[in-house]
């Protein structure tokens, strides 16, 4: 095994102990709504909030890290160029990850100042982490690209998959510094913010799971390089094609000018489309290989990912990006409901879907299958439905009787959050959440022991 | 053109992200003029010593801010540069107490909260000034921020976070200033369920 794969156990390893505390910051985060008195005062919901998008954004990133550390040295025929770095900064970056954690459990905020900003809290959705730790992401993402880049340089070894990842570094990378402006204006700060979220969730981090579904349906199915090639520059193309200009959907109401509307409501309806692709082209491998393969949990982990892209990402999205909904719908649960549905569906069930495939090579098994990843599957996937639902129920709620009906004011926000339905929805979404909880717990158990007895019998027998 | 050679995708792929980033910069280039504090929808800084309104505009067919009459901030008429630090230290106020990890601003943030688009101008801040005991509107909304946890409108309450009497006016400032900035219509109906009362 390359040092470098080695790296990436150590990255997806990293991954799946955040997706726990995403988890259970996200029950925490949920129960809120229930018993709003839970420990007010002492852990308010903002920084429950604030650990469980963060620990997401952060889980999501070291799986991609895991997964393109896991494959590139395979693409490439050697280990990665400056490994010995990346390495290093692993064990930094899980520090500070630790750190950032710490401080916004125990300090959460500071005063009005540029120190909170760098030592605590920046306070920007999703890049709450503060000034000094969002340096140490960009060190990483640099070394990270070092690596790729180096590598390919070294090498002289270039892709189409790898030439499209190294292309699409660059803007991780650069989008990521905005990151540390605390511009007065909201209009302008929301304007660059969105930059970062839109551009890094619905473009770059599109291209990099499309790379890294590249390798994985090659190694999964042995599609054809030319074949994947082919399907990934058609990704790019009608991906960056509608979701560069769909950036609109988030200038509808920030302050931007009227024609937003018209841009952004036009290119986030086309959105789907490259989505919509991916399914059909899903549903055609799954066909044609009659859904056999040596690996049924990545196999099904990834038909989850393309259906859950189309249908989080692209439907969830189309359905309430046109702008007259999005005028009632805009910042309601409605959006909570396709944020959960878009990000699993788009990126969790893929980075899963690596870890299955990275298992299979690690313990040698010809085949992975077993009953617990079906569990896991289930609860995990009914889970994310359930939450998803009860909080497009919640978001109808509110988009109705906050909005329509009360006409948006402090008392109309107080009624939609006491409207029976709105109730409801939050104790039902609470309910599937210990469900996707159970099913997280199941999915460990299963990447601890898959294929493990199955060698301790095939050991015993040959021992007999 | 050979659709099954991935080289024409390529190409497809090269030239439809160079276009659409070049669209994107042109029409960030002509937004960014529009947002700036003195832009077509964004208003200086020095909006808070005026009154503003929110009212529906039948060419526009939608709710939009009414600037207009003399209406200082705690009686106190501000220049341009001590508007425009006030509005700074308001904004490092919500940053620091992470106000969008509760609230929404322009819709954006986490929902447990109200929507602070239009705060300053919400109907309710009448009956909050006979809550707070408080003469003016913008006394109450201090009083409230300084000590949250006092006064319990629902069984979901906003913790103390420690503002001192500057920040907490610096925040209303904010929050005054952030209510004239021309949203296209967002949020709908604003107050109108209650004007009809």
């Amino acid at each position: 095994m390359y040092r470098s794969q080695q790296l990436a156990l150590k990255y997806l390893t990293a991954a799946i102990a955040l997706f726990g505390i995403m988890t259970i910051a996200g029950l925490m985060s949920a129960y809120y709504y229930i018993n709003p008195n839970f420990l007010f005062g002492i852990l308010n919901f903002n920084i429950a909030k604030i650990l469980h998008i963060d620990t997401m954004i952060i889980w999501l990133l070291m799986g991609f890290m895991g997964a393109i550390y896991w494959f590139l040295p395979e693409e490439f025929g050697r280990d990665l160029v400056g490994i010995k770095l990346a390495e290093i900064l692993f064990y930094v970056f899980c520090a500070a990850v630790a750190v950032v954690a710490v401080v916004f459990i125990v300090v959460q905020h500071g005063g009005s100042n540029e120190m909170a900003l760098w030592f605590i809290n920046q306070g920007r959705k999703y890049v709450e982490a503060p000034r000094w730790a969002a340096v140490g992401v960009v060190v990483v993402m640099a070394v990270f690209a070092y690596n790729v880049l180096g590598t390919a340089y070294a090498t002289r070894k270039i892709s189409g998959i790898t030439a499209v990842l190294m292309i699409d570094l660059v803007p991780l990378l650069v989008l990521y510094l905005d990151a540390f402006p605390a511009l007065s204006n909201m209009s302008a700060d929301l304007f660059w913010w969105w930059w970062l979220v839109h551009l890094w969730v619905e473009a770059t981090w599109e291209v990099l799971i499309g790379c890294i579904m590249a390798w994985t349906l090659m190694q999964l199915l042995g599609t054809s390089r030319r074949i994947v090639e082919l399907w990934l520059y058609i990704e790019v193309a009608l991906v960056l094609g509608t979701g560069i200009l769909g950036l609109g959907h988030h200038y509808f109401w920030i302050g931007t000018p009227g024609y937003w509307l018209t841009i952004g409501g036009l290119f986030s309806a086309l959105e789907p489309l490259p989505l919509l692709g991916m399914v059909i082209h899903a549903i055609y491998d799954a066909g044609t290989h009659h859904m056999k393969t040596t690996n049924r949990p990545a196999f099904y982990w990834m038909l989850a990912e393309a259906f859950g892209n189309f249908l989080g990402g692209g439907v969830w999205g189309f359905m309430f990006t046109l702008p007259q909904v999005n005028l009632y719908a805009h910042g309601t649960q409605w959006t909570v409901s396709h944020g959960h549905f878009a990000f699993w569906g788009a990126y969790a069930c893929a980075v899963l879907s690596v870890m299955y495939l990275v298992i299979q090579k690690l313990r040698g098994l010809a085949q992975v299958d077993g009953r617990l990843w079906k569990w896991s599957f289930a609860a995990l996937n009914i889970g994310v439905l359930g939450m998803v639902g009860a909080l497009l129920v919640a978001g109808f709620a509110q988009a109705f009787v906050e909005r329509a009906i009360g006409g948006s004011t402090h008392e109309a926000y107080l009624m939609g959050q006491a409207n029976p339905w709105f109730v409801e929805s939050m104790i039902t979404r609470f309910i599937f959440g210990i469900m996707f909880a159970a099913g997280y717990v199941a999915l460990v158990w299963d990447f601890l022991t898959i294929g493990k007895r199955r060698l301790v019998l095939a050991a015993a027998e040959a021992a007999e | 053109m050979h659709l099954d050679d991935p080289a024409f995708w390529r190409a497809g792929a090269i030239s439809t992200v160079a276009v659409m980033s070049v669209a994107l910069i042109m029409l960030t280039v002509n937004s960014l003029a529009a947002i700036r504090p003195g832009g077509s929808h964004v208003p200086h800084y020095t909006v808070i010593n005026e009154h503003i309104d929110y009212k529906f505009d039948a060419d526009r067919g939608e709710d939009v801010p009414v600037i207009g009459g003399s209406e200082p901030l705690f009686g106190k008429t501000v220049d341009a540069a001590q508007a425009k630090a006030l509005i700074g230290k308001g904004k490092m106020v919500i940053q620091s107490r992470a106000c969008i990890d509760c609230h929404t601003f322009f819709g954006n943030g986490a929902y447990y909260a109200p929507d602070l688009t239009k705060a300053w101008l919400d109907p309710g801040w009448k009956t909050w000034e006979a809550i707070t005991g408080a003469k003016t509107k913008e006394e109450a909304m201090v009083r409230f921020l300084m000590f949250p946890e006092k006064y319990r409108i629902s069984e979901r309450r906003m913790p103390n976070l420690g503002l001192t009497r500057q920040e907490a006016e610096a925040t209303v400032a904010y929050l005054k200033w952030m209510s004239a900035v021309d949203t296209n219509g967002f949020p709908p109906n604003f107050g109108h369920m209650q004007a009809k009362r």
